[in-house]
């Protein structure tokens, strides 16, 4: 486990709301190598977004963190004071939120959008350099340079992606967050802006963490895969383990709901509803809706253990405890 | 009760709109109950000795036509309002009758009305009204007042409306109300008008508010109805009678302090409505 | 035999930009024909600029063509009767892309499936009215105490749009659009859905227009399918042999990008020439050069790709396919797509 680029320890992330605590991220530890591409799959409402904030320390009241560590190269981001992490934040960790296209700056040009987090990071830059920079930037996302000088509205929106993407590499940063990066996007665009964040993060270096609820586009862009529900990690293995051998009751449903090309025929959904983070019970949360839920399930919360080599699940049944 | 108690709540979090309705209650009440407990005759000349200091007997002193001043400005709070209110209400019914139907429908009957209130808006109102009041001059009473300065008060609301109207109408719940068979004005009524409550509400107060100010500004130039203590009114006389050289600060600070506390009350709430209308500002349930 | 609905050489031009400079085709003489002897699932596939929600909107009559005209029940719809019209707005129903905004957010979600059933007569009393908002809630899986009596705020995204299915359900159209109805709902939740969506064409007949830019999905629940590129249909007919055989180098395209969820079979490292990506998608008018829509993007271009836009070419019993590449096949013209689609028995 040492020598790796991120390690997140036990973190706790919880909304402090009138009604209660919503505990959004429950207990969450990974890790991440250099270079590495991980994924984080898991239902609206599981916590993965909030967990790509507090990866980045964006997270603001009434959610707090409430305990962990998330080391970079051994530094704990979680203490670390408020300049240092601006600092940290785009020069090494950089985050493509979701929904970005829709929250590049509708009054700013893409260069000086660009530019404005470099400025911010940098010693000072002519505004020569700080010019090629942005055009290298454009380059490497291969959008044409004519680009630099539109605003956004005129971009379509796979082009406003691709800035957005260009944006966070502007400082080959060590790591990468996307969080459903091509959400909006049409399948054809989809795969070039995918190809692309991989194409440039194996020629930096860069490690990804890839944030969705689809399996497919895990399946096709990923080397590890970790499943969230609720506030928690379910299963974290390498992704063709999980895809041929899937250990836990949710993981097995959320492939089995997906369509595949030879069977066709009946695919059905996951019985119940997500739960609800408030007032979060201390059992196993996917209880309710598991086929081969036990008694012990709705008595306390499993623990993440390492099942198989490299594999690991959390989860009170026998078979996958072995 | 639900409902009420999640009003006081929602007051809590929108301090704006709570203290503007504050204010306005308080001059309710002091309007209200005044009328009560100080006779509304001595509101007129030759109630009581006039130029008289502000004391026990007359807490806001008197004017030099023998006003009890006390009495006038409980008067002419009511009667401002009433102007105001009025304004406000023809302002926003028609408005919300222009507004919405030239939205909705578009086309020829958009342009036209479009053209009306923009060529309307260049004019310059106060003239307008000053002209329109001389001619009344003889036969101003407060009624009259209210209806003209109505005139003005539905344009900009109008113009609104309409653009509030155009943005709703290509919402896609706009277009199941048409596939589950809903008419256009149902769709108008029923599901475009209960979401720009708030809004057509701080347009109301914002008609209110340009009304009153448009009376007083009528009324201040010797245009209102001569015979009625609206604050208007008191202020015209104050300048008539050369209050200020005389030092009669009673006289003046009386209908100022009203007045200032009114528009300060009506600003409140309308931007707490603002507020409310905007849904990115308000903060989640 | 009349279909129940069809699209006969529609054309649908906006025209926008400054001073009017900018004329977009966003469809351009489509032939469609829906329902008839048995309902019909039919996908409409394609990508943003393809012309497939414009077609939604021509279809529910939200936007009137250029040329052309749309028939329901062999009647055109820019010339019904009032009763022909009301007829043909209740039984033309629509599941809309987006969850939230298609409830308005003063009312709760019940006004969503009261007003039909008011305005159609559907219920009489307000007990009935209950029972039959339940019966379809339970329908698609949700649990009535849970739902009725919210605001839309109040419920996930997939709970709204399993309401406007059921909303579908209550009244008992004989043709849904549906405008990607689970893109904007989470990947496990689109199974539910889809598949309340394939059973009401199979157990209630009602025919469906499955609008997306999903192969994977429309593979699974369409029978047919008419792939649409910048306003003109580029293939169409049995959607498993489009999807597992496709002869459209645009299809095969679209097919390769499917990110299925196998790690086995990834994207690939086939190149593909990039189209300029443009801001509005759609083809510019210009009657001097027509060529084939793809041929900027397509590995295969001859010359007289580049002079005439391709007819379809009826390549078997259920497949058009409209490229140069099939020349030797015989032509299908517009009005007979019927052939290639809905022949199942």
């Amino acid at each position: 486990m040492n020598g790796e680029l991120l390690q997140v320890k036990d973190l706790r992330v919880y909304y402090h709301t009138e009604a209660g605590p919503v505990k959004a991220v429950d207990g969450v530890s990974l890790s991440l190598g250099r270079g590495a591409r991980l994924g984080l799959v898991g239902e609206s409402g599981c916590g993965k977004s909030t967990l790509a904030m507090t990866l980045l320390r964006l997270i603001k009241s009434p959610g707090r963190i409430e305990s962990g560590q998330v080391l970079l190269e051994g530094l704990d981001l979680v203490q670390l004071p408020e300049d240092k992490m601006r600092q940290v934040r785009l020069g090494q960790i950089s985050l493509i939120p979701q929904g970005a296209m829709n929250s590049l700056n509708p009054v700013m040009r893409v260069k000086d959008q660009i530019m404005d987090g470099m400025k911010d990071h940098s010693e000072k830059m002519s505004q020569a350099e700080l010019e090629t920079r942005v055009y290298e930037a454009l380059d490497s996302v291969e959008l044409e340079r004519g680009v630099a000088n539109m605003y956004p509205h005129e971009l379509s929106g796979g082009m406003k992606q691709r800035v957005c993407v260009a944006i966070a590499i502007s400082l080959r940063p060590k790591i990468i967050v996307a969080d459903e990066p091509t959400s909006a996007l049409d399948v054809v665009i989809q795969r070039q802006v995918m190809e692309t964040i991989e194409r440039l993060q194996s020629a930096l270096g860069i490690s990804m963490i890839l944030i969705g609820h689809d399996m497919g586009l895990m399946a096709q862009s990923v080397e590890r895969l970790a499943v969230m529900y609720a506030g928690r990690l379910v299963e974290v293995g390498r992704v063709e383990d999980i895809f041929s051998e899937p250990l836990h009751p949710y993981t097995l449903l959320l492939i089995s709901t997906l369509p595949v090309l030879e069977a066709k025929g009946t695919f059905k959904g996951i019985p119940g509803i997500t739960p609800s983070l408030l007032n979060a019970p201390a059992n196993c949360l996917f209880h309710p809706r598991c086929p081969q839920a036990k008694d012990i399930c709705a008595q306390e919360v499993p623990a993440l253990i390492e099942a198989r080599p490299a594999r690991w699940v959390a989860c009170h049944l026998d078979e996958v405890q072995r | 009760m639900i409902r009420i108690a999640g009003f006081f709540r929602y007051l809590k979090r929108n301090p704006r709109l709570a203290v503007g309705l504050s204010f306005v209650l308080i001059l309710v009440l002091f309007s209200g109950l005044g009328s009560l407990l100080v006779p509304g005759e001595r509101a007129y000349p030759l109630a009581t000795t006039p130029n008289q200091r502000p004391s026990l007997q007359y807490p806001f002193g008197t004017d030099s036509q023998g006003r009890d001043l006390l009495a006038a400005v409980i008067k002419g709070t009511y009667l401002t309002s009433r102007i105001g209110f009025t304004a406000g209400a023809i302002g926003l019914g028609i408005g919300i009758m222009l507004g919405f139907l030239s939205a909705y429908y578009g086309g020829l009957l958009d342009t036209i009305i479009r053209w009306v209130v923009d060529v309307l808006l260049t004019v310059p109102g106060l003239l307008v009204l000053v002209v329109i009041a001389s001619t009344i001059r003889k036969g101003m009473n407060v009624n009259s007042m209210a209806l003209v300065v109505s005139i003005l008060a539905w344009m900009w609301p109008t113009r609104t409306i309409r653009s509030q109207v155009l943005t709703l109408r290509e919402r896609a719940f706009v277009r199941v109300a048409k596939l589950s068979g809903m008419s256009d004005l149902e769709i108008i009524f029923k599901e475009l008008m209960p979401n720009l409550l708030p809004f057509l509400g701080a347009g109301f107060v914002g008609s209110v508010t340009s009304g009153i100010f448009a009376s007083l500004g009528l009324e201040a130039l010797g245009l209102g109805p001569m015979r009625e203590p609206t604050l208007g009114m008191t202020i015209y006389w104050v300048m008539y009678y050369g209050a200020f050289i005389r030092g009669m600060w009673w006289w003046i600070l009386a209908p100022i302090l009203v007045i200032v506390i009114l528009f300060v009350a009506l600003f409140l709430v309308s931007s707490g409505l603002d507020e409310l209308a905007n849904p990115r500002v308000r903060r989640a349930v | 035999m009349t279909a129940l609905m069809e699209l006969r050489n529609v054309t649908k031009v906006y025209t926008g930009g400054l001073f009017r400079r900018r004329t977009t085709v966003a469809l351009e003489d489509i032939f469609l024909s829906i329902g008839g002897e048995r309902p019909t699932i039919t996908a409409i596939a394609g990508e943003s600029g393809s012309g497939k929600t414009t077609m939604g909107m021509l279809l529910l009559r939200f936007l009137t063509p250029t040329k052309g005209e749309i028939l329901y029940k062999g009647q055109d719809l820019a010339k019904m009767s009032r009763e022909e019209w009301l007829t043909f707005r209740r039984e033309v129903q629509a599941i809309f892309q987006d969850p939230f905004e298609v409830y308005n957010p003063f009312y709760k979600v019940d006004h969503v499936l009261s007003v039909p059933i008011a305005k159609f007569h559907l219920a009489k009393g307000k007990a009935a009215e209950r029972a039959l908002m339940e019966k379809a809630l339970l329908d698609v899986g949700l649990r009535p105490e849970e739902t009725l009596g919210r605001y839309p705020h109040q419920l996930s995204g997939g709970q709204r749009q399993r309401i406007t299915v059921a909303r579908a359900l209550l009244l008992q159209p004989r043709l849904i659009i549906a405008d990607e109805p689970v893109s904007m709902v989470d990947a496990s939740l689109r199974a539910t859905i889809l598949e309340s969506l394939r059973n009401l064409n199979r157990d209630l007949g009602i025919s469906i227009l499955y609008i997306t830019h999903d192969l994977a999905t429309a593979y699974h629940i369409c029978e047919d399918i008419v792939v649409l590129y910048q306003g003109s249909v580029t293939e169409a007919g049995d959607v498993d042999a489009v999807i597992k055989n496709p002869k459209h180098p645009y299809t095969q395209l679209l097919v390769r990008s499917i990110a299925w969820p196998d790690p086995k079979r990834k994207w690939g490292k086939v190149e593909v020439a990039r189209s300029k990506e443009k801001k509005w998608p759609g083809v510019e008018w210009d009657e001097a050069t027509r060529s084939c829509k793809f041929a900027d993007r397509c590995p295969f271009t001859t010359d007289i790709c580049l002079q005439k836009l391709p007819p379809l070419f009826q390549t078997e019993s259920q497949r058009a396919v409209a490229c140069y590449l099939y020349k030797d096949a015989p032509i299908l013209e517009g009005n007979e797509i019927g052939k290639v689609l809905g022949q199942k028995g």
